[in-house]
């Protein structure tokens, strides 16, 4: 595939308003090199979907955007990251405020064993958000409702997280997530494991959010990404092969690979 | 047989009569190890309470005794002193001699040996409790000799030639028997003594004080020490050659025989840093060296076992890496460290060779009152009436196996508990 060897990105990978930034970034795992080179912008206010084959590094790039790479040990990231124009992997940048500043909602939906009302508050505490009770119990309100969860569970909020249905946990992590008022959120497939009236609300959901939040997701789904977001990323074997508006990627892709995998000749 | 002329499903059915005898060998071995397993818990449990039962109850010699005040040299008013100074044990002779008129000095000590030298104790505690009964005759049940004990709990009717009691003796029981005189009660001297050199007088209270104040000293020390450097290894150790070296030496050190840190630790708890031998402290400071790999090594799988969603999900609102550790991390390991602590902490409890080495097989009368008293623990004392040669001894050994073993019972049974209890799903 001599399109691979002679990479470049097609499209529209950079932005007017972009509240991240991402210049030429390589991410490693010990010897073996998952992302090579990606450079792209994430605009203010928008969604953005990064859509791929399985391994193609969609997640891992995600994850580069607020550091939880960084758990990783043989993890090694080269390459600009800025949000705000602030380089983020700057050696003198504290990890603690730049996930409250970026948050995450992870795959599989992942409360803590703890209540309804602790899994929100957990993140303002730690933060020190909130400096009364009122105030705490305000945001978790809050949070709820934006994640359209407080009607159906505002009369157990301290019951254990653990036991809501895997849609309604999801929302709660989403809620939670909310608590801590990032500036951009990160879904790394937040719908792969819920039927699809929960991930309908979820999209929903992300349509709200757009109007406060900057997001970036990934999905497998394409009608996923058709429906949320605004722009779509096509990575491949560790590439980003082409970014472009979602309905010019889903209608007239520029680069042969895009349109293999749309059209479902491979992934 | 030719394999090609069959076909695929002709195969599948030949091959399932195969597997299904294989499953069926499979469960058989197990059904039958397991029953290898109970049968010996049987055989041991058996032997252990039908030998050590009647640990529980000791013989007594019902009797009315006249407490001659001018005899003991006492009246009502006489200090506590006085009467520890009296002379009850002449007293005690005195009154058997008058119910049986032995002849002459050799069949006066056959008489005296029939009586527990804690019967003239037992009449000083009555004088020392209330002061009226001088002058006056007391009901009470007197000690018998170990030797009287064993022949009336089990060889009455049966004596062989090896009977420790003679002709004459076993004459004079015979009466008491038939007069109703002599008789079994539960052995309360069993579980409020120390140790002594007279069977009907010894008990394990001051064996089971010992162990608890070392298993305290144990837990205090290993606990603490065990969980920090559980979560420091598992959670903040950097991934390198020294922390390898660490690791492989802790599980070593799980491995290392007993008595090793027994020798250990005379070396240098005693000799080096001068800590009183034989007490508490320092068994707790030696059982702490043995129990704290225990602790590690379950505190760290307990750590590993939490899943790593809810790491990622602490990070990701930006928790700091302290906080995922003691908000998250540890309250879900918990549980499996206390399972794995109570373990160590029963296997401390068990451990006799180490704590020879150290100075607490001593005969050890007093009951401890404090972790620097000399006091010995419930195995090495089991060890210690093993040797004896007194039969009431190996009835004793058995009575405090029975205790030990359902101290044992107990804290494993709070260690399930605690785990089911403390279980949390996710």
């Amino acid at each position: 595939m001599s399109i691979i060897e002679n990479h470049q990105t097609h499209g529209a990978p950079f932005s007017d308003s972009p509240k991240l930034t991402a210049r030429n970034v390589g991410v490693y795992y010990g010897d073996k090199q998952a992302i090579f080179d990606v450079s792209l912008d994430i605009g203010a206010n928008e969604v953005i979907a990064l859509i791929g084959p399985s391994g193609c590094g969609k997640s891992t790039f995600l994850r580069c955007l607020n550091r939880m790479n960084d758990t990783i040990d043989i993890c090694r990231v080269t390459g600009d990251i800025e949000l705000d124009k602030e380089n983020i992997y700057d050696p003198k940048m504290d990890v603690v405020p730049l996930r409250a500043r970026v948050g995450m909602v992870f795959q599989k939906p992942n409360p803590f064993p703890k209540s309804i009302y602790d899994n929100i508050a957990y993140g303002p505490r730690i933060h020190g958000l909130a400096h009364s009770r009122v105030e705490l119990d305000e945001i978790v309100e809050k949070s709820l409702q934006r994640a359209g969860l407080w009607s159906e569970v505002k009369d157990r909020l301290h019951a254990p997280g653990t036991g809501l249905s895997g849609g309604q946990q999801q929302r709660l992590c989403i809620a939670r997530t909310i608590a801590v008022d990032p500036e951009v959120i990160l879904m790394d497939e937040p719908c792969s494991a819920l039927d699809p009236i929960a991930t309908a609300k979820i999209e929903e959901l992300i349509d709200e959010l757009r109007e406060n939040y900057t997001i970036a997701i990934v999905t497998h789904s394409m009608q996923q990404a058709a429906r949320v977001s605004q722009r779509t990323a096509y990575f491949h074997l560790g590439q980003l092969i082409e970014v472009n508006p979602t309905d010019q990627v889903f209608t007239t892709p520029e680069h042969a690979l895009t349109e293999a995998y749309i059209t479902g000749r491979f992934g | 047989m030719t394999n090609t002329s069959m076909t695929t499903r002709e195969k599948v059915e030949h091959s399932m009569k195969r597997r299904r005898a294989a499953e069926s060998r499979f469960r058989l071995y197990g059904m039958a190890s397991v029953l290898f397993g109970l049968l010996c818990l049987v055989v041991l449990f058996g032997d252990i309470l039908s030998k050590g039962g009647s640990a529980f109850t000791q013989t007594f010699i019902e009797t009315e005794i006249q407490l001659d005040g001018d005899y003991l040299g006492l009246d009502a008013s006489s200090s506590d002193q006085d009467v520890r100074n009296a002379n009850f044990s002449g007293l005690v002779k005195k009154h058997f001699r008058a119910m049986v008129n032995p002849d002459g000095r050799k069949e006066r000590r056959q008489l005296y040996s029939l009586i527990s030298a804690g019967a003239a104790w037992q009449l000083q505690s009555e004088v020392i409790a209330d002061r009226s009964l001088i002058g006056s005759s007391l009901r009470i049940d007197l000690l018998a000799d170990d030797d009287v004990d064993q022949w009336f709990k089990h060889d009455r009717g049966h004596e062989g030639e090896h009977s420790r009691l003679s002709e004459l003796q076993l004459q004079w029981l015979n009466t008491w028997v038939d007069e109703g005189a002599l008789k079994t009660r539960f052995n309360t001297r069993f579980f409020t003594n120390g140790d002594s050199r007279e069977p009907e007088l010894a008990g394990i209270h001051g064996a089971i004080k010992g162990t608890f104040l070392t298993l305290l000293v144990t837990f205090l020390l290993s606990f603490p020490i065990g969980v920090a450097a559980a979560i420091y290894l598992e959670e903040f150790a950097p991934k390198n050659k020294i922390t390898e070296f660490v690791e492989i030496n802790i599980n070593n050190l799980a491995a290392v025989p007993s008595i090793t840190f027994g020798l250990l630790g005379l070396a240098i708890f005693i000799n080096i840093f001068g800590v009183a031998r034989s007490t508490p402290l320092v068994g707790g400071l030696v059982l702490t060296l043995m129990t704290l790999p225990t602790i590690i090594i379950s505190g760290r799988a307990a750590i590993k076992a939490v899943p790593p969603s809810i790491r990622e999900a602490a990070f990701g609102l930006g928790a700091s890496k302290m906080q995922v550790v003691f908000h998250h991390v540890l309250p879900l390991a918990l549980p499996g460290m206390l399972t794995g602590t109570i373990i160590g902490m029963a296997q401390a409890l068990g451990e006799t060779a180490p704590l020879l080495m150290i100075g607490m097989v001593a005969f050890v009368v007093d009951v401890p009152g404090f972790i620097n008293d000399p006091s010995t623990v419930l195995p090495v004392q089991i060890f210690l009436w093993s040797d004896s040669p007194e039969r009431a001894f190996t009835e004793r050994t058995s009575g405090a196996i029975i205790v030990l073993l359902g101290f044992l019972i107990v804290m494993n049974t709070a260690a399930v508990m605690l785990r089911r209890r403390l279980e949390r799903r996710w």
